[in-house]
């Protein structure tokens, strides 16, 4: 049986243990139904073109988790941006783990998706928000919204910010030899709220892990968001993230994505602009090597006029790595003096490694700014031997350019400490120790 | 004159189809639909040996197969390949050794279009080998060319006398199972040229060849050859205009170029099909593969015009196969009214210090659709291969879109590929700016239209440049101008 069948008829075991008297029971029937008919996307699909999915169909993975794991928190503490005090919703194989959490409902909720979809309390909202802005076309996104059940809920009330950033952490223990976990997380920020949010998918062992996560952001008028995805994750972890952020007038969102490990990522992140002068920012650095393959799928739909995105994506690629870009930006007929900007740019470090790039723009407006830059190429040889003259070793030197070459993504990193840590994961990713921070 | 941007787009909303007129001549037409026995009639009538009947047929048989094409961000009525007439040649056949016995009616045609023959074999010193639906009909200055060693004929004809040539190359660059309408053409392709440039030999003239639509409902499949052998030169114009219809008209042309060792093929097309009336209805769909092949330091160049056609679906791409060599591309698109193209090419690296560009300006006016659709590809073992991509877009008119959609893929480390594509309307500080410097709004917007195409008409050869400029000029500069 491969791995589609076995989701599709594990649905019923999965509802005989929700409540089924609830309208995210509808929600959850239709999602199966409609990944039934469409199945795991394949190579043939122009979205998936350049990322398979065969190899993952073939493993058996478990499920549903197996209750509650416990970890002592001195051995995962280095997987937490632990040099500030934040709020954490952890989950241990995908399930929630108080021990190691820290939530709050003073003000504003940082707490679980499965409370949210169950006490009464939440009902309004999960009716407004659940499952509107995610795809219902997707089909890996209506696996996902089929099996929902777990996840970070977090809600900011109007004119309110946290005290403290938000992490949301999963880990997986390896105690399944393969484990599927699909995570779903609902972020709703309010009019003239502000949340910062650093997500990370880790697993212990070397035991196959699997995760379909969704995300859903909602940011109201005059709402920022900055969220963070870090993922170095090993080389036995799959990860499919599915990001939905819709978002109304005036507000501002940003997502950093650090790619530096994992088997196979594949980053979908899709921006709605429900509104005027939105802005959007879709950054990402990827450093790649062994057969890493990270596959970056972003779209930017630009629905009103006076709204801005910007997009810059730095890849590294070394080894039997490859790299996958693919940016689309929509801009609809009414959406004038729309200032889109979309950059992509690569370097080759190995002649195994392969980067396929396609940035898309798709303008149905005349009044506007769009453009998009795109290159492949690498390290200067010129800098590099300048460097060396000035006594700094090749392989510093090369790591020095690397670190210049990333720093534009790095700038508008806001939280010091993450930056630092990025840095921190760049150099061990490089092999190089700079001993200066940059 | 005055114009400003509101009037330039009446007037483009408003613009009829100028060349539009129909040439009463007998034809000799094959009944419509297709099936084995039109293709072995088709290659009868063309008195043509046994192997390409064969040809012909394994590639109706792999045809039969496959499936019509979805993916290009075009929408249309597709056509039914079997209401379609295959074959259609004038039937007064004479060969021709001069102008004076050619049919009267079929010179006027061509003075209407604007090619004198007797003017261009006098100024332009350009050999024409014309089309007149489906059958090249005259041919000149053959004799000069002779002289020289280059055969320059329609491909018909190449097959009976220089059959080697053909069996060795036909299909060699684009297969007959290549795609859907590359394999329509080569089981029905009823004529088209054929040139060959001997080892050494820089071709002294550009050759051209004048392609037209003629006869109602019946599709032009035109096969196009042309093979530049070792260290060789040759530029090769090709230019189209089409009399109006209201059933939309098929034209799937295949076009393979071969250039040997140190050869040079500079390919250029003025597309002017008639793209439909400002409502939508009628025009040519225009479905076409062009590709060349480049062995070591071998040369291609494609430059396009395309002003016309309902749907444009044209790919012209190079294969850099030998090291060193260089692949061109450079291509106006302009869409106007309901027209819609997706159009672009293809650049594969193979061999090693193989270098790339490709310059696409697309324009989009009225409810038109217009489309760059691209590959880069570098393979492992094309060492130090460079790429330079750029497309712009231009939108008049806030009802039409431009899209792009460009591939860029690199499996090799020492690759240096550069992309970048922008999307504007004609600036209001661009025509401030002219204005600031003593120029009138209506002359600042004409400049700024030719400045964006110029990079691309620059390329086309002096003698096709005239022509090229003129059916711009229908499209759009004129109207500014």
């Amino acid at each position: 049986m491969d791995l589609s069948d076995k989701l599709i008829s594990s649905f019923l075991a999965f509802e005989s243990n929700v409540n089924v008297n609830t309208p995210v029971h509808e929600i959850r029937s239709e999602a199966i139904r409609n990944f039934e008919r469409k199945g795991f996307p394949s190579k043939k699909q122009e979205a998936w073109k350049y990322t398979s999915l065969n190899s993952l169909q073939k493993t058996d993975f478990s499920i549903f988790p197996k209750g509650e794991q416990t970890l002592e928190y001195k051995d995962v503490k280095r997987y937490f941006l632990h040099e500030i005090d934040t709020y954490k919703i952890v989950f241990i194989d995908g399930v929630y783990s108080s021990y190691l959490s820290e939530t709050t409902h003073d003000g504003v909720d940082v707490c679980l998706m499965s409370s949210a979809l169950t006490k009464p309390m939440y009902k309004q909202v999960i009716e407004l928000y659940f499952n509107k802005v995610a795809s219902r076309e997707e089909s890996l996104t209506n696996l996902n919204t089929a099996f929902s059940k777990e996840g970070a809920y977090i809600y900011i009330p109007k004119n309110k910010a946290p005290r403290k950033p938000i992490q949301i952490l999963h880990l997986a223990t390896g105690n399944e030899a393969a484990l599927m976990l699909q995570p779903r997380n609902l972020i709703i920020v309010e009019e003239n709220a502000e949340v910062q949010i650093i997500e990370r998918h880790q697993s212990l062992t070397t035991n196959e892990v699997f995760t379909n996560a969704v995300t859903e952001i909602f940011a109201a008028k005059d709402a920022r968001v900055d969220y963070y995805k870090v993922q170095n994750d090993n080389a036995s972890a799959t990860l499919i993230d599915n990001t939905y952020i819709d978002q109304k007038g005036n507000s501002n969102v940003s997502v950093h994505t650090f790619s530096f490990g994992g088997k196979l990522t594949r980053n979908n992140l899709n921006f709605y602009q429900r509104g005027e002068r939105i802005e959007s920012t879709l950054k990402g650095v990827t450093i790649l090597g062994e057969k890493q393959h990270v596959d970056h799928h972003t779209l930017v739909h630009h629905a009103e006029p006076n709204c801005e995105s910007h997009q810059d994506y730095k890849g590294i690629f070394g080894e039997k790595s490859t790299g996958v870009f693919n940016g689309k930006i929509i801009v609809d007929q009414i959406a004038q003096k729309t200032n889109a900007f979309q950059q992509n740019n690569n370097v080759l470090i190995s002649d195994q490694a392969t980067v396929n790039t396609k940035p898309q723009l798709e303008i149905f407006a005349d009044d506007v700014k769009c453009s998009h830059g795109c290159t492949i190429g690498q390290l200067d040889e010129e800098a590099m031997f300048y460097l060396q003259t000035r006594g700094i070793p090749r392989k510093e030197a090369s790591a020095l350019l690397m670190y210049a070459f990333a720093n534009n993504v790095l700038e508008s990193v806001r939280i010091p400490e993450l930056k630092t840590r990025i840095n921190k994961l760049i150099a061990n990713k490089l092999g190089v120790s700079l001993g200066f921070e940059l | 004159m005055a114009y400003t941007e509101e009037e330039l787009k009446k007037e483009l909303e408003t613009k009829e189809y100028e060349y539009g007129f129909y040439t009463d001549i007998e034809s000799d037409t094959l009944p419509k639909g297709l099936n084995e026995d039109i293709v072995v009639a088709i290659s009868k009538k063309k008195e043509e040996p046994e192997w390409m009947t064969e040809w012909r047929l394994e590639a109706f048989r792999v045809w039969k197969e496959m499936e019509e094409p979805e993916w290009a961000n075009v929408t249309y009525q597709k056509p039914n390949f079997q209401d379609i007439s295959y074959y259609s040649a004038p039937n007064k056949k004479p060969k021709y050794n001069s102008l004076d016995e050619v049919d009267p009616e079929l010179l006027e045609t061509f003075e209407k279009l604007g090619i004198s023959l007797e003017e261009q074999k006098k100024l332009a010193g350009v050999a024409v080998d014309i089309v007149m639906d489906s059958v090249s009909v005259a041919t000149t200055f053959k004799k000069t060319l002779a002289e020289k060693g280059i055969i320059f004929c329609s491909i018909s004809e190449a097959i009976q006398e220089h059959p080697e040539l053909v069996k060795q190359y036909i299909g060699s660059v684009v297969p007959r199972k290549d795609n859907f309408y590359a394999a329509l053409n080569s089981a029905v392709f009823s004529d088209g040229s054929f040139c060959y440039i001997p080892k050494g030999v820089r071709c002294p003239m550009e050759l051209s060849t004048y392609f037209r639509i003629n006869q109602a409902g019946t599709g032009q499949f035109e096969r196009t050859l042309v093979i530049a052998d070792e260290g060789s030169y040759v530029s090769y114009l090709e230019g189209c205009t089409a009399p109006m219809r209201d059933e939309n008209q098929l034209h799937a042309a295949v076009v393979e170029l071969i250039a040997l060792d140190n050869a040079e093929i500079k390919y250029s097309t003025v597309q002017n099909w008639y793209p439909g009336d400002k409502n939508g209805s009628g025009g040519v769909f225009n479905f076409v593969t062009k590709r060349g092949l480049c062995e070591q330091n071998a040369k291609i160049s494609w430059t396009q015009v395309e002003t016309g056609s309902a749907i444009t679906w044209k790919y012209p791409s190079c294969v850099l196969k030998g090291d060193n060599s260089i692949g061109e591309f450079y291509s106006i698109a302009v869409t106007n009214n309901y027209q819609q193209a997706d159009t672009g090419t293809k650049m594969i690296h193979l061999g090693k210090n193989t270098k790339s560009t490709i310059i696409s300006k697309g324009i989009s006016a009225g409810r038109s659709q217009n489309s760059y659709r691209g590959l880069v590809q570098v393979n492992s073992r094309a060492r130090n291969a460079r790429n330079f991509s750029q497309c712009d877009s231009l939108l008049m008119g806030n009802q039409c879109g431009a899209h792009t959609f460009p591939y860029i893929e690199a499996k090799n480390k020492s690759a240096q590929i550069e992309h970048e594509a922008t999307t504007s309307k004609i600036g209001e500080d661009q025509i401030f700016y002219c204005n600031q410097r003593g120029i009138d709004t209506e002359k600042a917007i004409a400049l700024i239209v030719n400045g964006f195409s110029k990079e691309v008409l620059n390329k086309l050869p002096m003698e096709f440049a005239v022509e090229a400029q003129k059916l711009l000029e229908i499209s759009l500069e004129g109207s500014v101008g």
